[in-house]
């Protein structure tokens, strides 16, 4: 398939610098991202698409926060835990958000010995991320659980704009989502690097393709974004 | 094909990719149902959408029965006839063009244009299909649920959407809304490869400035798809959360059926930007597709390259680009911050010009061309026609001033049905006459084409063209009956009546295409590999139609640009891509 990252004579090819680079690229055959897999090519593209649709998520959420005419409830209240006496602004979310980064940390280090072809350690750093993950979702779970005791509704919560609630499970939720997809995915991909399936180059059960240490990298890609969308969130919901 | 060494052909550069290796199907079941083959995920794609696309015919013909006769049918009251619009409007505008465009066109011949085996990803491109028919599934059951399908119209602007009072409030409207998240999810998954498989998956010696136009126009069309359809994903969830959960993304406090609603602070404003921002791209998704095949059409049968190749790649990729920041004309009149108008009035009028540009260019490649008037040459001047026509309303209603009066009249329906309903279907129609031969092997019959042409072609006219003069009347859209109005003169009622009888008329006239097409595929005349002598490579496969595999043992490699007609000295008046320069008998000089 179209992972390798040599030509197919072996020999690299000749590479121009900068933007005339990027030009000779675009007017050559064959490839546009020269040494671009199809499989990373096309998550490239998808989280373009995802982006578009979280911006239109954190847009529609801003219009209502700055168009609503009752008082927003103040989230360093809201999302505040008493811990051992202590009143702790946004504690839980730190914590996640703290959660999620070292996630990302441990699955670039399963890139790494992906590329090692380091069987068994880009497997458990695989693992420990979608454990990371599982936690973060879990803690979510928490916090939802948190605020529903506490009255807020989709529809309605005790503080002010009922758009509180709709904007905050339906953008955690839609992200949520996407981490607990990227959990069942790292497990799927942690199993076939531990079974040696891109090692001997055993065939998918669905594509009848054969499999390759890059599929940890673009499963990595998927990851990182998902990140990097958390931080908008926490940024233009928690923070503001 | 020619017979070529795999190795250092003059300025070819060797493969970067080695050849891929195809899911080989085992059964009848993965042959042709859960196909990972392109060519048969397009045929999936192509009579699906024309199944469901039939479904809006004949809501359309109902529409026109009600409006030529009010008080004559008594089986269509005021809530069904709203619940045809909506489901008229959606149907022809997603389920069908879009889907046969990108999902039927695209599957087909991305692969064979650019010369590679398949899609990049043929597994998730046959998902892609399934999530489809699920989608059109979703929206056909609305049908068949208590209150039947919504009747919020094509736009589903909140409030009015999902209040009581609206047909199809139950049941219809979460329908819609469910099968328009699973259309997206699914054209998604369909997207990223055709986006891929053009960036990625070339053949030697294709470079982007060598593709036909056809995948130009697709291959753009699916890139605004892939950034247009988030917003309707996102308007489509919010909107399905209002009427489920109760939330109050879009709904304001308001009095329904005597009640004080339990929605508050929510904005209608926002629905219709988002659902603008996709929905004015997706004008475009359904144009440029249209754009890029015509002008294969027209070069091909004209025997002449296409007028300024360049030209109509970069007039593509602008109209792609500038539709993205136009969307709010269609908001004139929705309440939106007035002076907004005047950015979204000068956006939308220098779109006139890459579209001049192309008008422009397809008119000088028929100039002094060796025209064939065959039937797919037919539709393509159908289409220019059409296009001109609904192109140049659109200049009235891009202008604010205008705009106003004209809004929500029959004009903006003869305007959209002119430029993105009737034109795309000439290209469509002219596109299945042209691609049938290589998809069967056989020719479809000649005199049935030009009756179905004619019939269509000045149909379409007698239908719309009225149209615009009951608009300028003031006659309003979206009314179940006009009912006795001082403004509007009894002659409207007579056009209406003959507009219904021609509608009828044209709608009939289809069934002689899909006779056709039936009759064609056993009967007709064995077609060859390349009966209208064209260049692109899809003409140029071992096998018509083309094999799993598209190309037999070795890839094309491509030497030259699409256009090659009438070159002068060459043998032939066509030189197919894939004919290497020695290959070809030149008068030293005349051509390069």
């Amino acid at each position: 398939m179209a992972e390798t990252v040599l030509t197919h004579s072996g020999q690299p090819t000749a590479r121009l610098e900068g933007w005339r680079g990027i030009a000779a690229d675009w007017a050559s055959d064959q490839r546009a991202f020269k040494n671009v897999s199809w499989g990373k090519a096309m998550m490239w593209i998808f989280l373009l698409s995802d982006t578009f649709i979280f911006s239109c998520f954190l847009l529609s959420y801003m219009t209502a926060r700055m168009s609503t005419t009752v008082p927003w409830p103040n989230p360093s209240e809201v999302f505040a835990l008493n811990i051992g006496g202590n009143h702790i602004p946004l504690i839980l979310i730190a914590i996640m958000t703290f959660v999620l980064i070292s996630s990302s940390g441990t699955m670039a280090m399963a890139v790494n010995f992906g590329y090692r072809r380091d069987r068994v350690r880009t497997a458990i750093l695989m693992l420990v991320t979608a454990a990371f993950g599982a936690t973060f979702v879990g803690m979510q779970a928490f916090e939802w659980t948190k605020l529903i005791m506490e009255g807020v509704r989709p529809w309605g919560n005790p503080w002010g704009a009922p758009q509180f609630g709709a904007s905050f499970f339906m953008i955690t939720g839609f992200h949520g989502t996407h981490v607990t997809i990227g959990v069942i995915f790292l497990i799927a991909i942690a199993r076939k690097v531990w079974r040696g399936d891109f090692d001997v180059e055993r065939r998918g059960f669905f594509t009848s393709r054969k499999g390759y240490y890059e599929i940890v990298e673009i499963m990595g890609l998927y990851w990182h974004f998902v990140d990097l969308v958390w931080v908008f969130i926490f940024a233009f919901f928690y923070l503001w | 094909m020619v017979d070529i060494p795999y190795e250092g052909i003059e300025g070819i550069p060797p493969a970067e990719v080695p050849d891929v290796e195809l899911y080989h199907p085992r059964s009848w079941w993965t042959r042709y149902v859960f196909s990972q083959d392109a060519k048969v995920i397009a045929i999936q794609y192509s009579l699906t959408a024309t199944a469901i696309g039939l479904v809006a015919l004949v809501l359309s013909w109902l529409m026109r029965l009600q409006l030529g006769f009010p008080g004559t049918f008594s089986f269509i009251d005021a809530n069904q006839y709203l619940q045809f619009i909506t489901m008229h409007g959606m149907i022809m505008v997603i389920y069908l063009l879009t889907a046969l465009f990108l999902g039927g066109f695209g599957n087909y011949l991305i692969p064979l244009m650019v010369g590679a085996r398949d899609m990049v990803f043929p597994y998730v491109n046959m998902l892609s299909y399934w999530v489809y028919l699920l989608a059109v599934l979703v929206l056909a059951s609305t049908f068949f649920v208590p209150g039947g399908p919504t009747g919020a119209g094509w736009t589903l602007y909140p409030p009015q959407a999902i209040l009581s009072g609206t047909p199809g409030q139950d049941w219809g409207i979460i329908l819609m809304m469910s099968s328009l998240i699973l259309f997206i999810i699914g054209f998604t998954m369909g997207g990223l490869n055709y986006v891929v498989t053009v960036l990625q998956a070339r053949t030697r010696g294709m470079t982007l400035m060598r593709l036909p136009l056809t995948v130009w126009g697709i291959f753009t069309a699916t890139v605004m798809a892939l950034l247009a359809f988030p917003a309707l994903f996102v308007a489509s969830v919010m909107l399905l959360l209002d009427r489920l959960l109760g939330t109050s993304f879009f709904m304001p406090s308001l009095v329904e059926m005597g009640q004080l609603s339990k929605h508050g602070g929510g904005s209608p404003l926002l629905f219709q930007h988002l659902f603008w921002f996709f929905g004015h791209p997706e004008v475009y998704i359904v144009a440029l597709p249209a754009f890029g095949i015509v002008s294969d059409l027209i070069s091909t049968h004209a025997r002449k390259n296409i007028f300024g190749y360049r030209m109509m790649v970069w007039a593509i990729v602008a109209i792609g680009a500038l539709s993205f920041i136009v969307w709010a004309h269609h908001m004139y009149v929705s309440g939106m911050f007035p002076q907004f108008g005047y950015f979204f009035a000068t956006t939308t009028l220098i779109i006139a010009i890459p579209t001049a540009i192309k008008v422009y260019n397809w008119v000088l490649t028929l100039w002094r061309g060796d025209i064939h008037l065959r039937v797919p040459m037919l539709f393509a001047l159908g289409f220019i026609i059409t296009f001109v026509n609904g192109g140049l309303t659109g200049l009235f209603l891009g202008n604010v001033v205008v705009d106003v009066p004209l809004s929500d009249t029959m004009f903006v329906v003869a305007h959209f049905h002119m430029v993105m309903g009737v034109a795309p279907i000439m290209v469509v129609l002219g596109a299945i006459y042209h691609w049938y031969p290589k998809v069967t092997g056989r020719m479809l019959n000649d005199a049935l084409g030009k009756f179905h042409f004619w019939v269509t072609f000045l149909g379409a006219y007698l239908i719309f063209f009225p149209m615009h003069y009951l608009g300028l009347l003031g006659v309003p859209r979206r009314y179940f009956e006009l009912g006795d109005t001082s403004f509007i003169p009894s002659s409207a009622h007579s056009l209406n009546a003959f507009i219904s009888v021609v509608a009828l008329t044209v709608g009939f006239s289809q069934m002689v295409f899909l006779f056709n097409l039936a009759w064609s595929l056993f009967k007709g005349e064995a077609s060859g590999g390349n009966p209208w002598r064209a260049t692109t490579l899809e003409w140029q496969t071992p096998e018509t139609p083309p094999g799993h595999g598209n190309w037999g043992k070795e890839l094309p490699v491509v030497y030259r640009w699409a256009y090659d007609y009438s070159v002068p000295g060459a043998a032939e008046d066509f030189i197919p891509q894939n004919q290497p320069p020695r290959a070809t008998q030149l008068v030293q000089g005349a051509a390069s």
